[in-house]
C-alpha cells in the first residue's frame, strides 16, 4: 500500500520541486551579483500567475479560446506573462533597489519587503475592483494524463516539468556560452574590473532582473495551470520555499538552486505522504514543512555553505 | 595635442585629498611612467582617468574629448585599457573567457579570435592554460593574462598599474620586455611603478609623484641620473 503510491508521490514532488527550482534561480542570480536577497521575487511569481490567469479569463470571455489549440494558447499566455513580469522586475530594480545600492545591506532588504506587500495589495485591490474577489480559478487548458506504466502523470504536471527543464537548460546555456552571460558572471565576481572591460554594470544588473523575473513569472503561469486556483498570497510561501531551496543548494550557485529546488519538492511530497502512516498518525501531512525544513537545518548545520556552495566566498 | 592630458586634477576620498592638482600628458606612441612610493596617489591617478574615482576639480582630456565626467565603461570604450593593480583577473572565468571579456566592446568575432591568437604570441604560457580558471594560475601567469586581456579591446592607450608587483625577477624582466615590444609596435603606454629603475629604463618620459603632487618630470634618462630620484627611489 505504501509502495503503491510512491510513483505518484514522486511525480507530485517533482512537479512541485521543479517550480521551486525555477523560482530559486531568480533569488540566486540576483544574490550572485548584488549579494542581496530580493524578497519581492515571490511576488513576481504571484503576479505571473495572475497575469497568466487574467489573459486566459479575458480571452475566454471574448471567445478567443474557442477552438484554439491549447498549446498555442498556453505559449501565448506564457510569453505575455514573462514579458510583463520581466519588465516589472526591471522596474522594481530601477525604482526600489538601484538608488539604495551603496546603502547598508538591511536597507534594500527592507525596500524589497515593502515591494512585496505593495504587490500583494496591488493585485488584491485590482482584482477586488475588477472581479469582486481575489481568489481566481484559472481556466484549465490541459486535461487528461499521460500514463508512464507504474504512475500516471497529469498532462499539466508533465508540462510543468518539461518547461522547467527547458528554462533551466536555456539559462545554463545563456550564462555559460553567450557574451552577456559571461559578462554576468564577470560582474558577479568583480564589478569594478568588469566596467574596465567596457561592460555596463547597470545593464547587466537589469538583464539579471529581467531574466530572473520572467522565469519567476513563467513559473507563476505553470503553477496556476497545475493547481487551478490562485490568490495574492501564493508568492509568500512559495517564495520562501524557493529561497530555502536556493540556500540549500548554496546561494549564488545556479546548479545549487536547481538541485535544491527539486530536492525540497521531493522531500515535501514524500514527508506529506509517508509521515502519517509511518508514525501511526502521530504526525500527519500537515507536518511536511516541519520535516522538510528540519532536513534543511541539518544540512546547513553540517554544510553551512549549502550543497554546491563554496566554503569561502571568493571576493577579489 | 597629447593623446591623454590631465589638467590640474584634484581627487578626494572623503576627507583625504589624494590628488592635489595633478597635471600629466601622454603623447601618442610614448611610454610614460609615473613613479612614486606606496600611497603617493599612483593608482588614484589611473582610477580617476577611468572614472572609478571622480575628479572634484580639473579636467581630463583623451583623444580630444573631455572624459572627466564619463562613466567607467564609456571611458574604456574610448580606447583606454586599464590593467589594474593586483591584476584583478576574473578568478572563476577561464583564460579564454577572461580574454573574451577584454574584448567585450569588439563586435566582430573574427577580430576577437585574432586578438586571442595575438595574445598567445606574446604570452605562449596562456595558450596551455586556455581552459583553466584564471584563479588557479600563478601570479606571473595572472599578470600576463591581465595584460593580454587589456590588449583585447585594441586600445589607444594601455595603462599598467604596478605590473611587476610581487613577481620573481625573471618575470619582471619579461613583463618589461613586453612593454618595450608593445611600444615598438606603436602602443602608447602609461606605466605606473614603484620599481623606478626598470620603469625608467623602458620609458621615454617620467613623472615623480609624492603625496598627490608631481614633484619632478623629465626625460626618463635624466630622471635615472637625477640625484634626488636616485636617493629616494633607486636606493
Ligand atoms: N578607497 C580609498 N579610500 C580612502 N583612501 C584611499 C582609498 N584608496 C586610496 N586611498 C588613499 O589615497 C592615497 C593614494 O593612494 P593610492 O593612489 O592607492 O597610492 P599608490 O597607488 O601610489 O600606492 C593614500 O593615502 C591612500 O591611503
Ligand atoms: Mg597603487
Amino acid at each position: 500500500m505504501l509502495l503503491n503510491i510512491l510513483p505518484q508521490v514522486l511525480v507530485d514532488g517533482l512537479t512541485l520541486g521543479f517550480m521551486y527550482a525555477v523560482v530559486a534561480l531568480g533569488y540566486t542570480m540576483v544574490y550572485g551579483i548584488l549579494e542581496f536577497i530580493n524578497f519581492a521575487h515571490g511576488e513576481i511569481f504571484m503576479v505571473g500567475a495572475f497575469v497568466g490567469t487574467e489573459v486566459l479569463l479575458i480571452s475566454d470571455s471574448l471567445g478567443a479560446l474557442e477552438g484554439m489549440n491549447p498549446y498555442v494558447a498556453f505559449f501565448l499566455t506564457l510569453v505575455i506573462a514573462m514579458a510583463l513580469t520581466g519588465g516589472l522586475g526591471v522596474l522594481i530594480e530601477r525604482v526600489a533597489y538601484r538608488p539604495l545600492r551603496g546603502a547598508p545591506r538591511l536597507v534594500p532588504l527592507i525596500s524589497a519587503i515593502g515591494v512585496s506587500f505593495l504587490l500583494q495589495d496591488l493585485v488584491r485591490f485590482t482584482e477586488a475592483i475588477a472581479r469582486n474577489e481575489f481568489y481566481l480559478n484559472t481556466p484549465a487548458l490541459f486535461s487528461g494524463s499521460i500514463s508512464l506504466g507504474i504512475a500516471s502523470i497529469p498532462t499539466k504536471g508533465f508540462i510543468v516539468i518539461v518547461l522547467a527543464i527547458v528554462m533551466m537548460i536555456a539559462l545554463t546555456l545563456f550564462i555559460n556560452k553567450t557574451k552577456w552571460g559571461i559578462a554576468m558572471r564577470a560582474v558577479a565576481q568583480d564589478q569594478s574590473t568588469a566596467s574596465l572591460m567596457t561592460i555596463n554594470v547597470d545593464k547587466v544588473i537589469m538583464l539579471t532582473f529581467l531574466i530572473g523575473s520572467s522565469l519567476g513569472g513563467a513559473t507563476g503561469v505553470l503553477f496556476s495551470q497545475n493547481y487551478g486556483t490562485i490568490d495574492p498570497y501564493i508568492g509568500f510561501i512559495l517564495g520562501l520555499k524557493a529561497f530555502t531551496a536556493a540556500v540549500l543548494g548554496g546561494i549564488g550557485n545556479l546548479r545549487g538552486a536547481m538541485v535544491g529546488g527539486v530536492l525540497l519538492g521531493l522531500l515535501e511530497s514524500l514527508s506529506g505522504a509517508y509521515m502519517g502512516p509511518l508514525t501511526n498518525g502521530a504526525f500527519g501531512a500537515e507536518y511536511k514543512d516541519v520535516f522538510a525544513f528540519s532536513i534543511l537545518i541539518l544540512v546547513l548545520l553540517f554544510k553551512p555553505e549549502g550543497l554546491f556552495g563554496e566554503a569561502v566566498k571568493e571576493k577579489v | 595635442m597629447p593623446l591623454l592630458e590631465l589638467q590640474n586634477v584634484h581627487t578626494y576620498y572623503g576627507g583625504i585629498h589624494a590628488l592635489k592638482g595633478l597635471s600629466i600628458e601622454v603623447n601618442e606612441g610614448e611610454v610614460v611612467t609615473l613613479i612614486g612610493s606606496n600611497g603617493a596617489g599612483k593608482s588614484t591617478t589611473l582610477k580617476t582617468i577611468c572614472g572609478q574615482t571622480r575628479a572634484r576639480e580639473g579636467r581630463i582630456v583623451f583623444d580630444g574629448k573631455d572624459i572627466t565626467q564619463m562613466r567607467t565603461h564609456d571611458v574604456a570604450a574610448m580606447g583606454i585599457a586599464h590593467v589594474p593593480e593586483g591584476r584583478r583577473i576574473f578568478p572563476k572565468l577561464t583564460v579564454r573567457e577572461n580574454l573574451e571579456m577584454g574584448a567585450f566592446s569588439v563586435k566582430d568575432k573574427q577580430i576577437i579570435e585574432e586578438g586571442i591568437e595575438r595574445a598567445f604570441r606574446y604570452f605562449p604560457r596562456l595558450k596551455e592554460r586556455i581552459d583553466q580558471k584564471g584563479g588557479t594560475m600563478s601570479g606571473g601567469e595572472q599578470q600576463m593574462l591581465a595584460i593580454a586581456r587589456g590588449l583585447m579591446m585594441k586600445p589607444k592607450i594601455l595603462m599598467l598599474d604596478e605590473p611587476s608587483m610581487g613577481l620573481a625577477p625573471i618575470l619582471v624582466e619579461q613583463i618589461f620586455d613586453i612593454v618595450t615590444e608593445l611600444n615598438r609596435e606603436g602602443m602608447t603606454i602609461l606605466l605606473v611603478e614603484q620599481n623606478a629603475n626598470q620603469a625608467l629604463s623602458v620609458a621615454n618620459r617620467g613623472y615623480v609623484i609624492q603625496t598627490g603632487e608631481i614633484i619632478l618630470q623629465d626625460e626618463a634618462q635624466n630622471l635615472l641620473t637625477n640625484p634626488q630620484v636616485r636617493e629616494a627611489y633607486l636606493a
